[in-house]
């Protein structure tokens, strides 16, 4: 598994060419990696099963058992899905380079929303559902 | 008439602590289309702080009774059943406490123990209904009647609408989302795109609608702020949006500012403008960049607007 910066790096790169579901894929297993990061860091194994057909889904949902502000990116992984979807079922299409450039968008978006929690987790979670961390010192 | 469009008519009106300060374009913008819309704000006296992010991490049930507290002077003090929050953070605070108060023993025991020392009567479940913005223009005034109200509309401005994560989330304290028909979506929430839409923008696919802004690290961790903002915009801009359309105050500022620190720290330029729904609107009704507080914004949209001919 690639570390934390590497797929942070990689997500900045240009994507390959020439193999539109290939990129897709890739920007996909991104995604995943990102996911079994913050489950390592929280002592899981990362699940192989898939929801929905879709490993990331299961991760996510993983990740967010007990942990309800992790749910701030369910969408962003589905987005991932969507995307993934549209481009492989028509690598041809006119809009495939705007997918995929979009698809990059979103998965840079988990991958930031992931390393920035997992940075500055003792600072808080995120608000929308906010975790009484600081509860034991009062 | 139905139901709602008679229960919204006249609502007691929570603006919360941001809409005083860095939002008060989004204050202005509101109480400008009440106006114009002939619908009916009623501010809620001696109001309080919801609890915001900072006293829900010391103590949640704290946070439960400040906001139970603001419900308990709409309904207590002024007889009103609705409360209106245009704020995400108010919105998602009152609708916390709301469900915790009918869910949890502790939370009602917290909150009449506070209330008897602070001498006021405890709220109690189900006494008012907290309702966002976007409920209070789309079944108050109702969608109908805002196509007639359109004057001017929005010609076609390119417009990604940005929900942001309180709207939201977490999906049960919005029992009444998902309940398909005209209810809104937890996973792709409409009701902004859909009054934009009857104002006359066009909505571009934009995947980030409910995306973490990084609101929450602004301080403590803005080089991540910076980036997630940073993320959105560039999304909005490759999604062909001319403007990002706005319903949360600390998105709106966050996006205003990170955008700004984002040319600064990282040469990383965008041009997309941020515009709260509740002044975009308010122009397309022809109300002038003045009265909705355009010119308060951040991020500067009036050579875009003049140009397109809005303002």
């Amino acid at each position: 598994m690639r570390s934390v910066a590497d797929i942070g790096k990689a997500l900045d790169a240009p994507l390959p060419e020439g193999d539109p579901a290939a990129a897709a894929l890739f920007l996909l297993h991104s995604g995943e990696e990102i996911l079994e990061h913050w489950l390592s860091a929280h002592d899981k194994i990362p699940t192989d099963e898939l929801k929905e057909g879709f490993r990331i889904l299961a991760l996510h949902r993983q990740g967010a058992k007990g942990d309800p502000s992790f749910n701030a990116c369910r969408e962003t992984a589905r987005e991932l899905v969507y995307h993934y979807n549209l481009i492989v079922l028509d690598p041809d299409h006119e809009d495939t380079p705007n997918r995929l450039a979009m698809m990059r968008l979103v998965a840079n978006h988990l991958y930031l929303f992931v390393s920035g929690k997992m940075e500055v987790a003792g600072l808080g979670e995120f608000c929308c559902s906010s975790k009484p961390i600081r509860l034991n010192s009062v | 008439m139905s139901d709602r469009k008679e229960k919204y008519k006249k609502v007691a009106y929570y603006h919360g602590c941001a809409l005083e300060g860095t939002a008060q374009p989004y204050n202005t913008s509101t109480r400008a289309i009440a106006k114009k819309l002939d619908l009916e704000l009623v501010d809620i006296e001696n109001w309080n702080c919801c609890g915001a992010m900072e006293v829900k991490n010391v103590d949640p049930e704290i946070q439960t009774y400040l906001s139970s507290r603001v419900m308990s002077l709409a309904h207590n003090n002024m007889g009103q059943d609705v409360v209106m929050a245009p704020c995400n953070g108010c919105y998602h605070n009152l609708k916390k406490a709301e469900y915790d108060i009918a869910h949890k023993e502790k939370s009602r025991e917290v909150v009449e123990k506070i209330s008897a020392k602070a001498d006021h009567p405890a709220y109690e479940a189900g006494q008012v209904e907290t309702i966002h913005a976007l409920d209070w223009i789309k079944f108050g005034y109702g969608e109908e009647e805002l196509k007639a109200k359109i004057k001017g509309g929005l010609k076609g401005l390119k417009v990604a609408n940005y929900y942001g994560c309180m709207y939201t989330r977490p999906r049960h304290i919005f029992p009444e989302k998902d309940q398909g028909g005209d209810s809104e979506s937890t996973s792709k929430p409409h009701y902004m795109d859909d009054l934009l839409e009857i104002a006359g923008a066009v909505n571009v696919e934009f995947p980030l609608k409910t995306a973490c802004c990084g609101g929450a690290h602004t301080l403590s961790d803005s080089d991540t702020s910076t980036k997630l903002v940073l993320n959105i915009l560039q999304a909005a801009e490759a999604a062909g949006a001319d403007v990002i359309a706005t319903e949360c105050p600390t998105c709106h500022s966050g996006l205003e500012m990170h955008q700004i620190r984002a040319l600064k720290r990282m040469s990383a330029q965008t041009n997309v403008k941020i515009i709260y729904f509740t002044q975009l609107l308010g122009l397309a009704m022809g109300l002038s960049p003045r009265k909705v507080g355009i010119h308060e914004n951040v991020s500067n949209a009036i050579p875009m607007l003049k140009e397109m001919k809005i303002a």
